[in-house]
């Protein structure tokens, strides 16, 4: 390939990952997942009684998650608070998970997911759904499968797996392409596809097979970290 | 007109309607709605247009302010995109504060236009690090009859080459009275426009009315430019609550070049 990635990375090299399930005692399911450096730690409570009573809905449980950076997540001090970006990743994540969950056996309930970024080197969103699906299976949630996310990149003319910030602030040629998405993991479905920047339709769909192969290394870590929660 | 939610059997009826490539308008499913634009919206604002796509209308308008640049864009101007859903469009639209698609709408339509490159910034900067121009698009929906987000980003790019500079007085401050003939720094071969996709059971379809709309199930939305001659993709969005396939994707994907560019042209016999 013709760019140089900084970091070194090949193409479809990802960051190294970690995983780790039952981070937080207090929460009904909680988890947390790193891509290099970009940490998210997700917590669920719930099925929980939901208020206000008007947003109850007696044929199905809601699923309500929150995201956001923490303020000293980035270089410039993130005013603490939800912004309209928050608002949009909050449900977009919601929408994500939505389609591996089962809710309709806890009517007017919530399931509450919180997920915040201690630590943000791009890739944020992704990694917080990642975080977010160990959380919900950790917390006994009935889900048909897992979901796995990842962003993939454009640089100049060359597509790169799990974007980081520094390729995010890539400016040369056809400049940097941002495109996340996120997959069922024994499905070939897609439940989030995001973009920002420059890219051909045809290389959209090399993209997706990229993402796809990335979510099925990113599955293997995200199984391993429940299989460890349950043995010890 | 009341707000009632869709019944299941009139989501059925929709369903084998779509699978047999028939809309209660006589379109087909991938074939997009009528495009009309004025101008004039409000002579108190920078440029202004009101766009109707099919039954939908919409209404946006640009200001421009002098601002301080943003710590990371000293020699930049910026772009802010707001607007409101408001309840005079549709008796779906409740008061308050701006619910999601409140907040999605100018969302999109500002990643759509911000990644064309459509507008220079850096000739919106009048002294680095001290004084940029800020470009205002606001819209509002006037009439919701489905695909609000698609003509929205048809308003706001006509809205935006409709636009002129306002005169600055000796002491350098606006005086927004005195218009000049400048247009703002756009391209003029850049047309960012976007198409939402809409599938409901494995029909996927374009431009919808408020109802087709309400029957689906689950949409993505592209937005698209020329840039040096080349047909990108310059956003996307999927949203709700069911998934795409990746054969659905692709398929999309083929389908993208041609309805941007049937688009495109719609929209600049509009625009004359």
């Amino acid at each position: 390939m013709a760019v140089k990635r900084a970091s070194g990375r090949k193409a479809d090299e990802m960051r190294e990952m970690t995983a780790k399930v039952g981070v937080i005692p207090n929460a009904d399911g909680s988890a947390s997942f790193s891509f290099g450096n970009t940490i998210a730690i997700a917590a669920v409570y719930g099925p929980r009684q939901l208020h206000p009573q008007h947003m109850q809905n007696p044929s199905t449980g809601i699923l309500r998650v929150t995201y956001d950076l923490l303020s000293f997540s980035v270089s410039d001090r993130k005013k603490p608070g939800p912004s309209r970006r928050s608002q949009e990743i909050s449900k977009v994540i919601e929408w994500a998970l939505l389609p591996v969950l089962d809710l309709k056996e806890f009517p007017n309930t919530v399931i509450d997911v919180q997920v915040y970024i201690p630590q943000a080197d791009a890739s944020t969103r992704v990694a917080a759904i990642n975080a977010a699906a160990l959380a919900l299976a950790h917390a006994g949630i009935p889900m048909r499968d897992l979901v796995s996310a990842v962003s993939v990149g454009k640089l100049d003319k060359d597509l790169v797996v799990d974007v980081d910030k520094n390729e995010e602030d890539f400016h040369e040629g056809e400049g940097p392409t941002d495109f996340p998405m996120a997959k069922i993991a024994n499905r070939n479905e897609f439940t989030l596809l995001q973009l920002d920047g420059k890219i051909q339709p045809e290389l959209v769909k090399k993209a997706i097979v990229m993402g796809q192969k990335a979510c099925n290394e990113i599955y293997a870590v995200q199984q391993k970290a429940l299989k460890e929660a349950i043995s010890t | 007109m009341s707000a009632m939610e869709m019944t299941n059997v009139t989501k059925q009826f929709f369903k084998r309607a779509f699978s047999e490539d028939k809309r209660y308008d006589g379109r087909k499913l991938l074939d997009l709605n009528t495009v009309e634009i004025e101008y004039g919206v409000s002579n108190k604002a920078e440029g202004s247009a009101r766009v109707k796509l099919g039954k939908t209308e919409v209404i946006a308008g640009v200001k421009l302010a002098i601002s301080e640049p943003y710590p990371d864009s000293q020699d930049k101007g910026s772009l802010i995109v707001s607007g409101d859903l408001l309840p005079l469009a549709s008796p779906r639209f409740e008061l308050g504060p701006p619910g999601f698609d409140g907040i999605e709408i100018p969302r999109l339509v500002d990643r759509m236009i911000r990644e064309s490159g459509m507008i220079d910034f850096k000739k919106l900067c009048i002294k680095e690090g001290e004084k940029v121009w800020t470009v205002f698009i606001d819209v509002y929906p006037i009439n919701d009859d489905g695909s609000l987000l698609d003509a929205a980003g048809i308003a706001a790019v006509a809205a935006l080459k409709n636009a002129t500079m306002p005169a600055l007085d000796k002491s350098g401050v606006i005086d927004y009275d005195a218009k000049t003939k400048e247009k703002l720094p756009i391209s003029k071969e850049t047309l960012p426009l976007s198409l939402t996709f809409y599938k409901l059971g494995n029909s996927i379809l374009l431009h919808p009315t408020r109802e087709e709309q309400e029957a689906c199930d689950t949409k993505v939305t592209f937005g698209g430019s020329h840039w040096n001659g080349v047909l990108m993709i310059n956003s996307c969005q999927k949203g709700w609550e069911t998934t795409f396939t990746a054969d659905e994707i692709n398929h999309m994907m083929d389908v993208f070049p041609k309805k941007y560019e049937e688009l495109h042209k719609k929209v600049m016999e509009a625009l004359k």
